[in-house]
């Protein structure tokens, strides 16, 4: 038997590379062997991905992309094929665990400097693999024909008619129809699951060609390949198998812990992950009092909301995405992670972390006053961001950070003199501490001590 | 407005067959359930073929055919303005709560204007008839007194009292000054049952169209127990991999 | 790495639990999405049981009813009809409905419950057309010795007599199937099932 088996894998190799991708890929693949919690969410968006597109192929066997039928055959799907319900759950709940799962996997990558110098590739890679499922998210979402999908995709597309000239034939020309209507559903149905799957599929194997080109970086930002022993191989390396296998495959096992728990016992997740308004079947003629895209979607929404003119606001959400693809060259701090980074640089982070949860969070609830105004400063805060970590990668004097301040300080008050409002001035004096603390804690701060923003010391080796 | 508590329980079989024995005599007429068959009812509510054709299908219908209404949508749209809803989903689009607090909230209005003589708290200018008022009896609504130059207010929740529902508001008057007026639902013509009887009718009417809205929701709190047990085995289980293979590293 | 610590055989085991647990979690993950090809309740209620009113069925007469789907023949058979299906005991294959084709109750002479009328499912055995009834005044056109008429198959030349029994020397493999039906009434035929109390 174990003759047959190395007979028939010799007979296989020499035909088709089949060791040798195993070998280059998992084997003797050498990863950094001090990964820690955040480096479980590459495997996972794997995971997820096989999931997706496990259930997806299963719910296109019943699933009708017909303006008649589209949302009678999902109610069929949940009640009359056999098992029907789980692998829509499966399908829903997993769109917003991808989500979970990417937002975490880019965290990491911006925590520990992987976009940086020689990873760039990987990362950009990475962030078309991100505009891709936003994308399936979106054509996706429009299937169930409720009246949240259908009036989702009518506010989405009309962002386009937002751009000068083309911007109406566009929108006329992506909805095929006046209105969002059956020509809509059956495009975005052949995209959803045939054009932008391959699409993804194909980035997917590009970025993990090139993060195995190069090699994984780790929580130090050491570069294990630096230090090899006599075999060639890094001293701080690992085979992928089977160190990562078996511990990836507890990170799953947990994964799929929590997966299950939300598609068994809470697959509305409260309306987070399916919306009530979309149990209701699409109406062309009445928009649902509320309408809002899914969570993933709603920290660019607020950052459009928060904007009073439509054209600057799709540009601003446009480039709150797109702003992603430039990191590698807008953070060159010499060091990658962000152990050895400033204070201040941690706060930074953690920062942003906060204003797009809290933007997320702004996105779904129904506009106020407060919240457009609090909307638009973290929108401020959201590229403030950018500008800040291009500031911090490398030494900058204290005279040009003076007068990086003197231009914010002139670009911000030309900004509010064009949306001020007597009626509002309170509440925009009030919110202008935002910006103020902001820049006096990161740009003034390192003035008054620099230790604020001294990064520390990397080590040879991990530890 | 928060709205009343259904406490809905779709482990009560009882209830269940109840609320569909209310809902085929006073809602099939105009509402149907299409997206349910009769014999997937059935066999989910504990009732036999036969004891759904006795009790439950009017229609002439076969067991294993869709709940629809004999009520054709034109007729319908030209008897009440607009097409009764299919109630398939309507749980899930609305909230029990929500359907429990609109089927105690009928009043009678004397607007010329309501084409039933009637309206509803949590559904203003509401286009269904009250059906179930020779269960309830007929309610109305008793203001309470607003402050002199009021102008804006809002109501803010809804509560279950012993002689019917209360409506609190929150209103505002000239000043800006703003005060609590509740609003009252009495029944001034009693029906067939007192108000408690009749809300538990209610709620098993709702308690019933939960279950319609999801009929898988009662296998799936099952399986997912024994998924989730397994998976937390499973955890275990590969903890126990990983710690023996990462001895060699550490 | 220090390999002198290493116990390879709580190793080997606990890969092989691993891979057992997860195989079982997978298969069981497999069950949902192989059910879900299974026939889904619409398809189940529209293959439902039918009733059918034969009162009106005069000899000699075919009906043609979906029953999940497929055609099912009821034949109301003269007794030339019958006639012949006795004459033709040589020329079929299986002239005593030995194989399993018909439900018990129609393992007879005629394949049927009441010999004047023959319930069929009216799909070929050899690859599933749907023959046409030949009539006795049609059947002279065959040529074929005391064949009075019964079913033939447009796609392969299949021929059948009057209980569905095919010829030898044709594609079709066996008799026609005899699907389960009960009388609930002189004038009611039941198809799909066989077993339900007649009060």
């Amino acid at each position: 038997m174990k003759a047959l088996l190395s007979g028939l894998l010799e007979w296989t190799d020499a035909r088709f590379p089949l060791s040798k991708l195993w070998n280059e890929h998992v084997a003797q693949y050498f990863a950094p062997k001090n990964f820690n919690f955040w480096y479980f969410f590459g495997s996972l968006a794997l995971l997820m991905l096989v999931l997706q597109i496990l259930s997806g192929i299963w719910l296109a066997m019943y699933y009708k992309p017909d303006a008649e039928e589209a949302f009678r055959s999902v109610e069929f799907i949940m009640r009359e094929v056999e098992w029907g319900w789980l692998i829509r759950y499966m399908h829903s709940t997993g769109a917003s665990f991808f989500f979970i799962v990417v937002y975490l996997h880019m965290y990491r990558g911006v925590m520990y400097g992987s976009f940086k110098k020689p990873r760039e590739l990987i990362w950009i890679l990475g962030v078309l693999i991100y505009l891709c499922l936003m994308a399936e998210a979106f054509f996706g979402y429009l299937l169930p024909w409720g009246q949240m999908s259908y009036w989702g995709a009518q506010v989405i597309i009309s962002l386009f008619g937002a751009l000068p000239f083309i911007g109406e034939p566009l929108a006329l020309w992506i909805r095929g129809d006046f209105v969002v209507s059956d020509a809509t559903l059956n495009r975005f149905y052949s995209l959803h699951v045939v054009a932008l799957p391959l699409l993804l599929l194909a980035l997917v194997v590009a970025h993990i060609q090139a993060l195995h080109e190069v090699g994984s970086n780790n929580p130090d930002g050491v570069e294990i390949k630096k230090k090899k022993d006599a075999a060639g191989i890094p001293m701080d390396g690992i085979p992928f198998h089977p160190y990562y296998t078996v511990k990836d495959l507890m990170g799953a096992a947990v994964c799929l812990f929590l997966f299950a728990f939300v598609l068994f016992l809470v697959p509305e997740f409260g309306g987070w992950f399916l919306e009530a308004a979309n149990f209701e079947p699409a109406d062309p003629l009445k928009t649902p009092e509320h309408i809002l895209p899914v969570w993933y979607f709603t920290p660019y929404y607020a950052i459009l909301r928060a904007i009073p003119d439509k054209l600057t606001g799709v540009i601003a959400m446009g480039a709150a995405v797109a702003i992603f693809l430039f990191l590698p060259w807008i953070d060159r701090h010499p060091v990658k992670s962000i152990r050895y980074r400033s204070l201040l640089f941690k706060f930074l982070l953690i920062f942003f972390a906060i204003t797009f949860v809290v933007l997320g969070y702004l996105g779904t609830q129904p506009p106020t006053a407060g919240r457009a105004e609090l909307g638009l400063r973290l929108g401020e805060a959201y590229f403030a961001f950018f500008l800040v970590l291009w500031w911090y990668s490398r030494e900058r004097s204290a005279g040009s950070t003076w007068t990086l301040l003197a231009v914010l300080a002139i670009v911000f008050a030309v900004v509010d003199a064009i949306r001020w409002d007597p009626d509002k001035a309170a509440l925009m004096a009030l919110s202008a501490l935002l910006p103020l603390i902001y820049f006096g804690l990161f740009l003034v701060g390192p003035l008054v001590s620099p230790r604020l923003n001294a990064s520390r010391e990397v080590p040879e080796r991990v530890t | 407005m928060a709205l009343l508590d259904a406490k809905t329980d779709l482990s009560d079989r009882a209830s269940l067959q109840r609320g569909a024995g209310l809902f085929m005599n006073y809602c099939s007429g105009c509402h149907s359930l299409e997206f349910m068959r009769y014999d997937r009812m059935g066999r989910d509510l504990g009732l036999s073929d036969a004891q759904v054709l006795e009790n439950l299908v009017f229609s002439g219908g076969k067991v294993g055919d869709e709940m629809r209404t004999a009520l054709r949508r034109e007729d319908a749209k030209e008897w009440f303005g607009v097409a009764p809803p299919d109630l398939s989903v309507i749980a899930r689009a609305r909230g029990p709560d929500w359907l429990y607090s609109y089927l105690l909230t009928f009043y009678q209005d004397p607007n010329p204007a309501r084409p039933f003589g009637v309206n509803n708290l949590v559904f203003s200018g509401v286009g269904m008839p009250h059906v179930l008022w020779s269960l309830q009896g007929i309610q109305s609504l008793e203001k309470g007194e607003r402050p002199a130059g009021a102008r804006l207010e809002h109501a803010v929740r809804l509560e279950a009292t012993k002689e019917g529902v209360n409506l609190h508001n929150i209103v505002q008057d000239e000043s800006g000054a703003e005060s609590r007026v509740v609003d009252r639902l009495v029944v001034s013509a009693p029906g067939s049952l007192g108000v408690g009887p009749f809300r538990s009718a209610a709620r098993d009417i709702v308690n019933f169209l939960t279950y319609v809205g999801e009929p898988a929701k009662l296998v799936r709190y099952r399986i997912g127990f024994w998924v989730l047990a397994y998976l937390g085995f499973f955890i275990v289980l590969s903890y126990v991999l990983y710690r023996e293979y990462w001895k060699d590293v550490h | 790495m220090s390999a002198d610590v290493v116990d390879s055989r709580r190793r080997r085991f606990l890969t092989g639990a691993v891979t057992v647990v997860g195989g079982v979690g997978g298969l069981c993950t497999a069950w949902p999405f192989a059910s879900a090809w299974q026939p889904s309740e619409r398809a189940r209620a529209i293959g439902a049981p039918i009733e059918i009113d034969i009162s009106k069925l005069e000899p000699g007469a075919m009906l043609t009813e979906a029953w999940q789907g497929k055609p099912v023949w009821i034949l109301s058979r003269t007794s030339e009809a019958l006639d012949s299906v006795s004459a033709l005991d040589g020329a079929v294959r299986d002239p005593d409905s030995s194989e399993e084709q018909q439900p018990d109750y129609a393992r007879n002479r005629f394949r049927s419950r009441r010999p004047d009328i023959l319930v069929l499912v009216g799909l070929c055995t050899h690859l599933g057309c749907s023959p046409q009834h030949v009539r006795v005044e049609q059947a002279s056109y065959f040529g074929l010795a005391d064949w009075r008429g019964g079913f033939f198959c447009p796609c392969h030349g299949s021929l059948f007599d009057y209980a569905g029994r095919v010829f030898k020397g044709v594609p079709a493999p066996t008799n026609l199937v005899v699907p389960p039906h009960q009388y609930l009434s002189d004038t009611v035929l039941l198809i799909g099932e066989d077993s339900r109390e007649v009060a």
